[in-house]
């Protein structure tokens, strides 16, 4: 009887311990968001801000996942030692690539409405970048990958319906349509990329 | 009797096309996937998207750049008032997709805005709380009635759009678009031809204005640019096709499930 009681005693310890530790989808964004506009809003060089800004999103955001989701269908052909070629100049390629047109933006406002559950893995956020006088307001949704409640992921950012990752993947399709499907013309451009 | 017989036209071909519509609404999302939509002329729309951007470059990125200078609230005042205009295509689509008491909230809109608004400067509708404004087009019409968007085209200066939605857009120079009618096709002592063009080309200004970093940012980040145009394009046509800015009503996420296990 009394080990029960322990049992259920430690099963609710266990089970609060894990509620705590669980970070909600919208608060992950907000909080992530808050971070990128403060950096953005100091009186920093932009190659400061840039550094600044990948970091945040190693944290935040799922490259490896992001970078095989936008392979597509190639990502079957690709041997073990490709695919860590591939990781590697992918996560470069997007580090660069989203940090700089973040860059651009100064103080950019954005405020969390609301989260829509899809799944287990996935919750997508509502947010809205506040207009100025020189861009319309802009509705931006997050797909969040929530596999890891305590550890929730960015997979993509959806801004006035059109999917950033979508887009990314068509263009790495082209890539690979127009050379024959040859996985390193893809490697060389992002090489390209990453270097100019 | 011409008159009768056009009204009950119209409405046994709204009621069919809305009859399709509600029948299939997924067969519509999946047939204007992006993904299923062939570039059956691709050397040939890169070429036309290569004159385009050099256009772009000497005429509408100079030009929207001054726009962009000009006060916000006549920039507003211009954009709403070809907002107002497009009501006039936006109608007859709401109609012929069956909607029609978007079509009677559209025609209120129109009214309002174009008098009390003075001449669709001012969106007095939407500060009345009139639900938000969703252009409609021909091609939109022919995609709800089940019609697949065919082969992807860049169309000079135009820019890129689908074989349905040009043969659609035809319909805006038969007696589909009044402004057009009012300006163009019928010789009115109130308008010239001049209006239209430049309502028409004073939009493009407007589009590229209000987009002017994010094409500049999008053209700098890309590894290519014709097919992250292409993408968005066809992605924004399939949402304005569903009529919704979800995309996780339309996204597939089998791919993103297939990931998992890498």
């Amino acid at each position: 009887m009394k080990i029960k009681k322990y049992l259920i005693i430690f099963f609710i310890y266990f089970l609060n311990i894990n509620i705590v530790h669980a970070i909600q989808p919208d608060i992950f964004v907000q909080s992530t968001v808050n971070r990128a506009s403060k950096i953005l809003s100091e009186n920093i060089s932009k190659t400061d801000k840039i550094n600044e800004l990948k970091n945040i999103a190693k944290e935040t955001v799922d490259i490896r996942g992001i970078g095989f989701y936008t392979l597509g269908a190639a990502r079957k052909n690709l041997n073990e030692e490709q695919k860590k070629k591939y990781l590697i100049i992918f996560e470069q390629y997007f580090l660069k690539s989203f940090s700089s047109r973040l860059a651009e933006y100064t103080n950019p406002e954005i405020d969390v409405l609301g989260k829509k559950v899809l799944s287990e893995n996935y919750t997508i956020v509502t947010s809205l970048l506040k207009g100025t006088s020189e861009r319309p307001e802009i509705k931006i949704d997050w797909r969040i990958y929530t596999k890891d409640p305590k550890n929730p992921l960015i997979r993509d950012l959806i801004i006035e319906g059109l999917s950033l990752a979508r887009t990314q993947k068509e263009e790495f399709s082209s890539v690979l349509n127009s050379n024959n499907d040859d996985i390193n013309v893809l490697f060389s451009t992002l090489e390209k990329f990453i270097n100019n | 009797m011409i008159k009768k017989i056009g009204i009950i036209l119209i409405t046994t071909l709204a009621l069919t096309l809305n009859s399709y519509a509600a029948s299939d609404g997924e067969l519509i999302l999946k047939k204007n996937e992006p993904s299923e939509v062939k570039d059956c002329f691709e050397g040939v729309n890169r070429a036309t998207f290569a004159f385009n951007q050099a256009l772009d470059g000497i005429i509408f990125k100079p030009v929207a750049s001054v726009y962009k200078k000009i006060p916000s609230p006549v920039r507003s005042g211009v954009s709403n008032s070809l907002d107002n205009l497009s009501n006039l295509v936006t109608i007859p689509n709401n109609i012929l997709q069956g909607d029609f008491a978007l079509a009677g909230v559209n025609t209120g809109r129109f009214l309002i805005n174009t008098t009390v608004g003075v001449l669709g400067i001012f969106d007095v509708a939407h500060a009345l709380g009139i639900v938000e404004y969703e252009k409609e087009d021909y091609g939109q019409s022919l995609a709800k009635a089940g019609m697949g968007p065919g082969c992807y085209v860049v169309l000079p200066v135009l820019g890129p759009s689908t074989a349905r939605d040009t043969v659609a857009s035809v319909t805006n120079f038969m007696g589909g678009d009044a402004w057009y009618n009012v300006t163009v096709r019928n010789d009115t002592h109130y308008f010239r031809d001049i209006d239209y063009y430049s309502s028409k080309v004073t939009g493009g200004v407007d589009f590229r204005a209000k987009n002017y970093d994010a094409i500049e940012n999008l053209e700098e980040n890309s590894l290519d640019f014709y097919a992250s145009v292409k993408s968005l394009y066809l992605q924004d046509r399939q949402q304005k096709i569903a009529n919704t800015k979800k995309i996780t009503n339309t996204q597939d996420d089998s791919d993103w499930e297939e990931i998992e296990n890498k």
